[in-house]
């Protein structure tokens, strides 16, 4: 039996306190206050840092895929003995860090999971990738209840998933039970000191139940694939369904599971800060993503865009990996500057495909 | 270099081709001493010189940025340095809100002659700089959170438009429907708390309008994209202004839009409501009298008065009533404009230039360069060419620090300057919260004080005071020094 611990109401904050010992990055989610809306983020532990339990705004996949990272740096220099020999050197960056993401989503848990596929599993293992995941350990906290943008038990996950996760936590009456997932969670519980908590264990099944029995039943989506093939070339439906469509990229932002990257060269060899390769957060609802040097653009229409964007997450993705790259999180609708809800999206393309496939 | 090392500061310097740059020359040839904390970059005219120029400099560690040019009515352009002298007044004015003091840029006149005048310049203002010493970096600033007082009092009465003439307004539109495409309204969202745009083409779209303080959205910003074809827009007062800028700037045709309009009691700042909430919350309904709303999620009644929850942009509202329009309903509001300082704007105000850089800095953090706040801002038009994604030029790093983002909302900021019609979508659009509507209400504030009150899309008529200039400007000294 997996490794069972518990702590008191009050016990987290120190339990991220040690875990944070040793140096390792301890990401948990704080509220920033904001002059105009407060946000949740994940921000490195501190001492006296005050932590909230409340579902993050920003998923915390820069623990492993960070909004800018230095790939690599490159200085060109002189041969002082022979002007015209010159030399390129190369330095690679450093690798990650070993981290714990704190009290995130099943959902986000499951979005480390989505990125694996293609950056471990494919033909060539991202090295950056690889670097960071290797040392990433991942304590989810399951959900109590689902919320109105939640979806992800329609998506194969669901508020209590083990997916993605290290170690899932779960409130009872006057504290958390901790439930190791995979080895890596066990040898931080080991490592905690926490008292056993497997007489409590039931508590955190009833708690669990009760919250699959809140969600509101997910519709069928096996057709979801088919249909979105079968909606690829109608025009209108896309038209209509992403009228209101900004084009503004937060959707994408905001996903746990997305994960397009843009690399770019700054700065100059010759000069002696040198220049540096940088791979920074890209976005398929940016024009400027697919537009070719040539000039030419594949998808200028922002309805394309946004084609793209679902069916990459319930047709292409599922083709080529097996399960949707979407963990239902509802960020994409929440931060939406005008609520495109992609939930409904893929329900009109099955209802507008019936009796195509 | 390192003789001077901690002795010579970093001054930027633009000086157009034809005249400073040849005043700066023949100081040389006369031999007259000057400074060398000075950087020179020779540009052809004044009027290049894009503010966005002198911002870069001040946020990536210049001490002072000096802009010099020919003397009004003297450009080799004509009149290059008659729009330079809009422009770079406005920088001016907006440096302080960002932290940074504004005596660290400068701008004058010299001619090609004037080698003794281009020495007193420099003299003086690398003792200017000297005197206020290194810049502050924003690396360097402390973050410092702090939070608006959103306690108001409003130009006019706030409320939930219980009243308003809702159903004529749709009998209007199904009779303007077949001489449309489509008219662009609100529909009820994925919850009763939200509301979304609505493209209405068949009169049972129409029966979907719904209006009230949840219409949060600025329709305004769908028009451009079709521009040639006859569509219909619903709109609150605010959305009227965008309408009003997007035809001064043609980027509309007036023919081609109908416009509906409603007076707007003000909408709700759903950053306020949801700070109450929560973001992830289950909304069971909604409910609304006269005064106010009440929104019950997850089984808890909240009650939101209009008065304390609209937002920012709502107290200060003159405009209730659309400023153009081709059909109105209800009974129209009058307003006295009265003065009146937006909320975070007054924040700023009240803090010191060192503890507004660390509060951009403390919210720049946040921000992930999703561009939610370009894409919902109406007068965004550039869009798929912003200067902020392209690689060529490659004006802004795709770093991921405060300071880059900060300078995108320099840029969004500038590109509006006389153009903001201030409806707040920036803000609202923003997934964090970051309140970057005040920089564009200080670019606001400045345009009014040096253009004579001129307030952005209230005329259609008018010329943006930024695209043109005028040769004796009233409210522009000519030379301070």
């Amino acid at each position: 039996m997996s490794k069972i611990r518990f702590v008191a109401s009050d016990g987290l904050p120190g339990l991220a306190a040690s875990l944070a010992k040793g140096g390792r990055r301890v990401l948990v989610p704080v509220e920033k206050p904001a002059a105009s809306k407060p946000s949740v983020v994940f921000a490195p532990y501190e001492p006296g840092i005050k932590m909230t339990l409340a579902k993050a705004t920003v998923p915390p996949k820069e623990a492993v895929l960070p909004e800018c990272e230095t790939l690599m740096t490159f200085q060109k220099s002189r041969d002082p003995a022979d002007l015209n020999q010159t030399t390129l050197a190369l330095t690679a960056v450093e690798e990650g860090v070993p981290t714990v993401v704190f009290a995130c989503r099943p959902c986000d848990a499951r979005g480390f999971a989505a990125l694996d596929k293609p950056f471990l599993e494919g033909l060539y293992a991202d090295p950056y990738y690889k670097a960071r995941r290797e040392k990433l350990t991942v304590v989810s906290l399951t959900c109590a209840t689902g919320c109105e943008t939640c979806f992800c038990h329609w998506v194969g996950g669901g508020p209590t998933s083990p997916i993605g996760s290290d170690v899932l936590i779960t409130e009872i009456e006057g504290g958390y039970v901790l439930q190791a997932m995979t080895g890596k969670g066990e040898e931080l519980l080991e490592a905690s000191g926490l008292p056993d908590g497997a007489d409590k264990f039931p508590l955190a099944e009833a708690a669990r139940k009760a919250a699959w029995a809140s969600l509101v039943p997910a519709p069928d989506l096996k057709a979801a694939q088919e249909s979105l093939k079968a909606m690829f070339e109608d025009t209108a439906f896309w038209e209509a369904e992403t009228a209101r469509c900004l084009s503004c990229g937060a959707c994408t932002y905001f996903c746990p599971t997305c994960y397009c990257f843009n690399i770019t060269d700054e700065g100059e060899p010759q000069s002696p800060c040198g220049g540096r390769r940088l791979r920074s957060w890209d976005n398929c609802m940016s024009s400027l993503y697919t537009r070719e040097a040539s000039g030419h653009n594949p998808r200028p229409e922002k309805y394309q865009r946004m084609r793209n964007r679902v069916s990459h997450k319930f047709w292409t993705y599922p083709e080529n990996w097996g399960p949707y790259l979407c963990s239902g999180c509802g960020r994409c609708i929440t931060n939406c500057p005008v609520c495109l809800d992609i939930r409904a999206i893929v329900l009109d393309a099955v209802a507008a495909a019936k009796g195509k496939v | 270099m390192p003789v001077l090392e901690g002795k010579e500061l970093r001054i930027v310097g633009f000086l157009c081709n034809w005249c400073s740059y040849g005043g700066a020359d023949t100081a040389g040839v006369a031999r007259a001493g000057q400074p060398t904390d000075l950087r020179v970059i020779r540009v052809p005219c004044t009027g290049r010189v894009d503010p966005l120029f002198i911002v870069k400099a001040l946020l990536e560690g210049a001490d002072g940025v000096l802009v010099s040019g020919c003397h009004p009515r003297d450009c080799h352009y004509s009149v290059g340095n008659f729009y330079a002298r809009r422009r770079l007044e406005v920088v001016r004015e907006f440096l302080p809100v960002i932290g940074i003091d504004p005596r660290r840029f400068a701008y004058t006149w010299v001619s090609a002659s004037e080698g003794q005048r281009w020495q007193e310049v420099v003299q003086k203002f690398t003792a200017e700089i000297h005197d206020l010493g290194p810049a502050p970096r924003l690396e360097d600033a402390k973050p410092l959170l702090r939070l608006a007082d959103m306690a108001l009092t409003s130009l006019h009465p706030l409320g939930t438009g219980e009243k308003a003439a809702l159903a004529e307004l749709k009998e209007a539109i199904k009779a303007k429907l077949p001489e449309l495409e489509f008219v662009i309204g609100w529909q009820q969202g994925y919850d009763a708390a939200h509301t979304v745009p609505l493209f209405m083409k068949t009169p049972e779209d129409v029966d979907k309008l719904v209006w009230g303080p949840l219409n949060v959205n600025n329709l305004a910003v769908y028009l451009p994209q079709f521009k040639g074809r006859k569509v219909g827009i619903v709109v609150k007062g605010c959305d009227s202004r965008s309408i009003a800028e997007l035809l001064q700037e043609k980027l509309i045709n007036r023919e081609d839009v109908t416009i509906f309009s409603i007076p707007c009691e003000g909408v709700l700042d759903m950053a306020r409501v949801n700070t109450e909430l929560g973001r992830y919350t289950k909304i069971d309904s909604v409910t609304m009298d006269e005064a106010s709303v009440t929104i019950t999620a997850d089984g808890k009644e909240h009650r939101f008065c209009m008065t304390e929850c609209a937002q920012g942009k709502c107290y200060g509202c003159t405009t209730p009533g659309a400023v153009i329009a081709d059909q109105r309903f209800g009974t129209p509001v009058e307003v006295t404009p009265a003065a009146h300082t937006p909320p975070e704007l007054a924040m700023l105000d009240a803090m010191s230039l060192e503890e507004r850089m660390g509060f951009w800095k403390a919210q720049m953090e946040r921000c992930l360069r999703c561009y939610a706040c370009r894409n919902a801002c109406p007068m965004c038009v550039c869009r798929d060419y912003c200067i902020s994604d392209a690689r060529d030029p490659h004006w802004m790093s795709q770093g991921e620090s405060a300071r880059d983002k900060l300078f995108f909302q320099t840029i969004h900021a500038l590109h509006l300057a006389g153009r903001c019609t201030g409806c707040g979508e920036c803000q609202r659009a923003c997934p964090v919260g970051i309140p970057i509507l005040a920089l564009r209400q200080q670019i606001a504030r400045a345009v009014g004080k040096l253009f004579g009150g001129y307030q952005s899309g209230i005329n259609p008529e008018a010329i943006p005071p930024l695209l043109t200039y005028a040769v004796e400007e009233p409210h522009i000294h000519e030379r301070d020094w």
